[in-house]
């Protein structure tokens, strides 16, 4: 009963988009040939992998504010190191940049899950420090295509199949999740902590550990985004996807994954992420200024909370209007 | 109220040194004391009062927000869109000096429409029972939105000299206008949390909004304040901000939310609600923006004060939970 509203709403969601979709298909016949089609997945993959990423943290009633300066910083490591070492196989190049990854958001992990510190402000300070970091790794310069090797700037947009291995990585990251979330035992036992954290340590679930371990899952993608968004976009400086972590949280939240933990879906969160790609994408179609961008995301992300809140409404015995807050 | 008394409760533990020492602030106020110490002694020009007057610039704005932002915390709540408040709140003053409105009339639409953004904070958040940092992501990126959608790549600029002067004038000649609003709002603010009822409710709410509602404390509309609060002080911010770099650009402020949160929180506000003091608060104040001037004497670039500041609230959070650890083993 409860699964198949939940579902629901992710097939409100999918029909919400395909309503928006078509919308703007008519306005603008181009939107839908595949050429754009091609480019709007390409683009929205690493908004995809890093909301699925994100997601498994909210899942926990964590928060995850560090992943932007996490994917800039690795992404600035491989740059340089693929500057310094031409040499060096892509394959090596994108294993140290989740592995690097994963060490920094174990350090979230160290501090959030063992020290059971809380996650946003320990978020927010390794947030200021990786983000200073680069600029101590990089002093401040650039690393622009003509210093990367052709392979290096290749892979992300090299085809298999005819998709993209941008797209590809999104789609593995997304089989991976539903598989994580829907029949492993740790993918569970993230469900259990953000239900309610005490009964989920009392029923012996390590929530220590897992706290620990999705913090780090949550840097190795960030990592490997971070490679992926230096070689697709071709340069490394200081700001990249400043602020991304934003966008991150954003489709988390339109994709109906709920901050207070315990909810969401993987469908869900691929959606929110496909949602923000396709307003991005479409808005130059339809000729509205990509000023209006933040502005429609804003509306959208408000529009999609409150009525998530007025589904989610439980009813129940209450004496005083509360506001039902966890 | 003589026999009727079944419940004694006790009166606050008077302080001792050792729990005087141990405080939160005292820590603050020694850090505070060794930037000065360090900074006077390897650095020429720190002590230089008129230089250590105009280093408040660099803060007062940023401290205006983060006084109800500390609030905000203290009941378990916060406020992400400040920043984009005060972008919107700026776009405004700029619309309406276009249009010809005098100086003063300037101040109340920034002030205005600031407190207009709060209110719809406030509203998503009590109304629909939302958790505020997920409705104020929301409004960031719309507020922000608006700022971009009215000006694009443009900038307003000419606004009137008054403006200016109260955005980087003096009074006396010395003293910063805008260090001295903020001194004013922090005494203000510490009367208001330390010494009103309504202060004290607002360390219940924190406390337990669950148990503060069934005393009968109205929570939500104490939230819903606190939200039109915390606007209306973007609002201010904005003015006193456009004032200074007179000109309003879409990305004006970017990134203030993060910098307003860490001093709450560096000033000893747990995240957890229902502890901090103003006293703190202003401390950290202080304290950031002295690290952040004698960086600036020495010629260190600002984005490694990042670094610094984020290690700083990594630590300032870790070392109480370690030390409590160490102190509870030993016990046992």
């Amino acid at each position: 009963m409860i699964g198949s509203v939940l579902k629901q709403r992710e097939v409100q969601l999918a029909l919400f988009l395909a309503l928006l979709v078509a919308v703007v298909g008519v306005r603008a016949p181009v939107f839908l040939s595949p050429r754009s089609v091609d480019s709007l997945f390409t683009d929205a993959a690493i908004l995809v992998m890093m909301a699925l990423a994100q997601m498994l943290v909210i899942l926990t009633r964590g928060i995850d504010l560090s992943v932007a300066a996490n994917l800039a910083l690795c992404g600035m490591a491989v740059a340089l190191i693929g500057q310094k070492a031409p040499g060096v196989p892509v394959a090596v190049l994108i294993f140290a940049a989740m592995a690097l990854g994963a060490a920094l958001g174990a350090l979230n992990g160290a501090l959030i899950g063992l020290l059971r510190l809380p996650p946003i402000v320990v978020t927010l300070g390794s947030m200021s420090v990786f983000r200073g970091m680069i600029f101590v790794l990089s002093g401040g310069a650039w690393v622009s295509s003509h210093q990367m090797t052709p392979q290096f700037i290749a892979f992300p947009l090299d085809r298999l199949f005819g998709l993209t291995h941008l797209v590809w990585c999104a789609i593995a990251a997304a089989l991976i999740a539903w598989y994580v979330t829907r029949h492993s035992r740790f993918g569970r036992e993230l469900y259990a902590i953000g239900n309610h954290p005490v009964s989920a340590g009392y029923v012996g679930v390590p929530v220590r550990r897992r706290l620990f371990a999705v913090y780090a899952v949550s840097g190795l993608v960030a990592g490997l985004c971070g490679y992926l968004w230096v070689a697709r976009y071709a340069v490394a400086f200081t700001e990249i996807a400043y602020g991304f972590e934003l966008n991150v949280i954003a489709a988390c939240v339109i994709g109906g994954v709920s901050i207070a933990g315990g909810v969401g879906t993987v469908a869900g969160a691929v959606l929110g992420a496909l949602f923000l790609g396709v307003i991005s994408n479409a808005l130059p179609l339809v000729q509205v200024s990509p000023f209006w961008q933040s502005a429609i995301t804003g509306t959208v992300i408000v529009v999609a909370i409150v009525f998530n809140a007025r589904e989610g409404r439980r009813a129940g015995k209450q004496i005083l209007p509360l506001g039902a807050r966890p | 109220m003589t026999s009727a008394v079944r419940h004694h409760i006790e009166d606050r533990a008077r302080p001792t040194i050792g729990s005087v020492v141990r405080r939160w602030e005292s820590l603050l106020v020694a850090l505070l004391l060794l930037v000065f110490l360090v900074a006077g002694i390897a650095l020429n020009g720190f002590l230089d009062p008129y230089n250590l007057a105009d280093s408040t610039f660099n803060f007062s704005e940023k401290a205006l927000i983060a006084l109800p932002m500390a609030l905000l915390i203290i009941v378990r709540e916060i406020d992400i869109s400040v920043a984009a408040t005060l972008a919107v709140a700026s776009v405004a003053m700029g619309f309406a000096n276009q249009l010809g409105v005098p100086t003063a009339g300037l101040a109340v639409v920034g002030i205005a429409i600031g407190a207009l953004c709060g209110a719809f904070n406030g509203v998503l958040v009590t109304r629909f029972a939302i958790p505020s940092i997920v409705v104020t992501i929301g409004t960031m990126s719309l507020y922000r939105g608006i700022a971009l959608v009215v000006l694009g790549d443009q900038a307003y600029t000419g606004y009137p000299e008054a403006l200016g002067d109260w955005g980087q004038g003096y009074f006396f000649g010395f003293l910063p206008r805008s260090f001295v609003i903020l001194l004013v709002f922090a005494g203000l603010f510490a009367a208001g949390l330390h010494a009103t009822v309504f202060g004290r409710r607002l360390y219940a709410i924190g406390s337990n909004p669950v148990a503060a509602r069934f005393s009968g404390i109205s929570v939500d509309r104490y939230r819903l304040a606190l939200f039109v609060l915390t606007g209306t002080m973007a609002g201010l911010a904005a003015v006193l901000l456009t004032g200074r770099i007179g000109s309003t650009r879409p990305n004006i402020a970017l990134g203030w939310e993060l910098e307003a949160i860490t001093m709450v929180i560096l000033g000893g506000v747990s995240i957890a609600g229902g502890s901090g003091t103003i006293g703190g608060v202003m401390l950290a104040v202080l304290t950031l923006g002295l690290v952040t001037y004698a960086l600036g004497l020495a010629n260190v670039p600002g984005i490694l004060m990042t670094i610094i500041i984020g290690a700083l609230l990594l630590v300032t959070i870790t070392v109480p939970v370690l030390l409590r650890t160490r102190a509870s083993a030993r016990r046992r």
